[in-house]
């Protein structure tokens, strides 16, 4: 990124990291860095640590141009990048639970993962002995007249993942909504650390499970990054043929659950019948209903695709076939409507703030989408268009979910028609392998970071960063204003992962 | 469109699938541990609250799938409920983080007697690929007394109907 980095003071470039560069700071460089995001000329892409260290990812504004900066911190602490910048507070909260690094200035120091509930504190840094002091959680006060608050979770009420909400309401109307999450934090980083590739790739692969072929692809891309290893074309075709099966899904799911929030089961009914549909073709095709573990590094797995395209040729037909008419459905129902436009706004501002990538940024008229820019094969070769809404409402979250369906179609149209013939996959020697890598993929709901470092043949560190770390917080401003009832729908409208923000 | 949509409902054949047979392993497990006592009480309607445990969403997407019009779970006399009080079975994913742990464990006090309780995917069986973790408590029997296990990564609707469907038969037969 010459503009960028070349700015830096006191820049010392990494050797090995590729495909984007990284670069070492001390605290000036890493504060500069940090009113870079302030001021706009950048976005934060990601936000992790390790022993002794701390990185971030940016995403310089003008150029689309990706660059990694790191500040060594051996006295266990760093500038907090949040006191400048607040979509940083929860990744530096959780820096401060997982590592033990202490940010300097951070706004927020209560615990975020760390629960109090391990039986080690700072487990990824200097481990120390026993649980860390349970303690209540202060939630953030509100106070005025005739407030009340809701609990609600960590279980919630459907089939759905564990985090808690604290509503506070004055009557119907939510004053302030604050989200304590973490309950699903399995470890998968302190895992990830000295893992076999293979283990490795099943667990980014097990991230988050609705978008597993987003993270396997994200996590392929970062340690192909790293030991330089091209990947045969077929297998990048079938990649992005899996990707927007996956995306088909979770849109259907995601249009259809919306509408069941406003209590209009019909639409729900209808397009779980078109999400069984996908994940039917995808078993058929892939041999695996949601296509976990099919992209491995390297290539895909073997003894998929065997048979061809039929199946995904008659999904698309019956895709085509049913689904103009939910379109109209939807659109054309006033009792649907009422419940979605103009419920749960976010402003465009806050959406460039926090760089929320998918559905939520795209509504709110943030058009960035990783397939385009930065980009990467087999899209270049491919026609589509990045659908971008500005009411900012559910209604304009789930009108970017149809138009994502409908771009889905044709790029499936697209790559089954050019799908190369050849072999699946490059073998990889991980002997005495070394390299770091970064990967960025755009999976239903946005952006999925990816970041590696291999040394001696395993997997040294692996940081996952799900889209949802920018999502979450603007949920919390999305419902202030709204009635206590709405809050399903906007949830819902948002779908952020817990298990992904969790890790 | 919506009169239209819901014509062609009534003329097309429904999608529905036939009923899987009873998994074995499931009726086995199950025949080890149940009483039949319990099976008399509940009979052959359950209402069952799912838990997610610690699980990477995935199970949540297939037992999702149950409620779809191809597995139709209701026809059986299955319901999921919004509270472990109306439950008679708990349905549980993932390994259970300790985070998680507590919660669980209260769900389970919270569910009247007699309850069964299912543990879904490979991860609830001790862990799976998260065993061993700082984070993970293990297994769902190493948190709460489990009934039976449905195994898969994640298990597909068709298994988790066999392993369900397992839970109604000794009651069919006492």
């Amino acid at each position: 990124m010459p503009g960028l980095i070349d700015t830096l003071p006191g820049a010392r470039r990494v050797e090995a990291h590729r495909p984007w560069p990284r670069v070492v700071v001390g605290e000036e460089g890493w504060q500069f860095t940090a009113r870079q995001l302030v001021d706009g000329q950048a976005t934060l892409l990601g936000l992790w640590g390790e022993a002794g260290a701390v990185h971030m990812a940016i995403l310089a504004a003008p150029t689309n141009e990706i660059a990694v900066v790191t500040c060594e911190c051996p006295g266990g602490e760093f500038p907090s990048v949040s006191a400048l910048h607040p979509p940083a507070m929860r990744l530096e909260r959780a820096i401060a639970s997982l590592y033990g690094l202490q940010p300097i200035g951070l706004p927020d120091t209560r615990p975020w993962l760390d629960h109090g509930c391990w039986d080690v504190t700072h487990p990824l840094g200097e481990r120390g002995a026993g649980p860390s002091e349970r303690m209540p959680y202060a939630f953030l006060l509100a106070e005025g007249d005739g407030l009340h608050q809701i609990p609600v979770g960590p279980v919630h009420a459907g089939i759905i993942e564990p985090g808690h909400f604290r509503f506070t309401a004055n009557g119907e109307t939510v004053v302030r909504l604050e989200q304590r999450l973490g309950y699903v934090h399995k470890g998968i980083e302190s895992l990830m650390a000295g893992a076999t590739l293979e283990k490795a790739a099943q667990l980014a692969g097990r991230t988050s499970g609705d978008s597993t072929v987003a993270y396997a692809l994200a996590f392929a891309h970062a340690v192909e990054a790293a030991l330089e290893v091209t990947v045969p074309p077929r297998a990048i075709y079938l990649r992005a043929l899996m990707a927007e099966l996956e995306r088909l899904a979770n849109h259907f799911g995601d249009i259809g659950a919306i509408c069941n929030d406003a209590s209009f089961s019909l639409m729900h009914a209808q397009c779980s019948i078109l999400r069984e549909r996908v994940l039917r073709a995808a078993n058929s095709c892939f041999g695996h209903r949601l296509m976990m573990d099919r992209i491995v590094p390297g290539g895909v797995a073997d003894g998929i695709f065997l048979h061809g395209s039929a199946d995904i040729q008659m999904l698309l037909a019956e895709i085509r076939r049913i689904f103009p008419a939910l379109i109209e459905l939807y659109d054309n129902t006033a009792s649907l409507q009422d419940r979605t436009v103009t419920t749960g706004i976010v402003q465009p501002s806050l959406v460039r703030q926090f760089g929320a990538g998918g559905y939520v940024g795209r509504a709110s008229g943030r058009a960035f989408d990783a397939r385009r820019a930065p980009g990467y094969a087999p899209y270049d070769q491919l026609t589509f268009d990045v659908p971008v809404f500005e009411g900012g409402d559910v209604n304009a979250r789930v009108w970017v979910r149809i138009r994502e369906v409908e771009q889905s179609l044709s790029l499936i149209d697209q790559i089954v028609d050019r799908l190369p013939d050849g072999p699946m996959r490059t073998g990889i020697d991980m002997a005495g392998a070394k390299g770091e890598g970064l990967g960025l993929v755009e999976a239903f709901r946005g952006d999925v970071l990816a970041w590696v470092r291999i040394d001696g043949g395993h997997i040294a560190r692996c940081h996952l960063r799900d889209a949802s770390w920018f999502q979450w917080p603007l949920l919390e401003a999305a419902i202030e204003g709204n009635i206590v009832a709405d809050f399903p729908l906007c949830n819902k409208s948002f779908n952020c992962s817990y298990s992904g923000h969790d890790l | 469109m919506m009169r239209k949509i819901l014509f062609e409902g009534l003329v097309r054949s429904p999608l529905t699938e036939a009923p899987p047979e009873s998994a074995d392993a499931a009726l086995a497990e199950l025949a080890k541990k149940v009483d039949r006592a319990a099976h008399r009480r509940l009979g052959r309607s359950l209402s069952i609250r799912e838990v997610d445990a610690g699980s990477c969403n995935g199970c949540e997407l297939e037992i999702h799938a149950l409620n779809n019009a191809f597995y139709d779970l209701e026809r059986f006399g299955f319901r999921f409920v919004a509270s472990p009080r109306h439950a008679d079975v708990l349905l549980v994913t993932g390994p259970v983080t300790k985070n998680m742990r507590e919660a669980l464990q209260r769900t389970h006090n919270a569910t009247p007697d007699p309850k069964w309780v299912v543990a879904v995917g490979d991860c609830a069986v001790d862990g799976g690929l998260f065993a061993g973790s700082y984070a993970v408590a293990g297994g769902v029997s190493d948190v709460v007394p489990v009934d039976l296990h449905i195994r898969g990564c994640p298990p597909s609707p068709i298994q988790l109907l066999a392993g369900l469907l397992a839970l109604l038969e000794p009651s069919a037969t006492a």
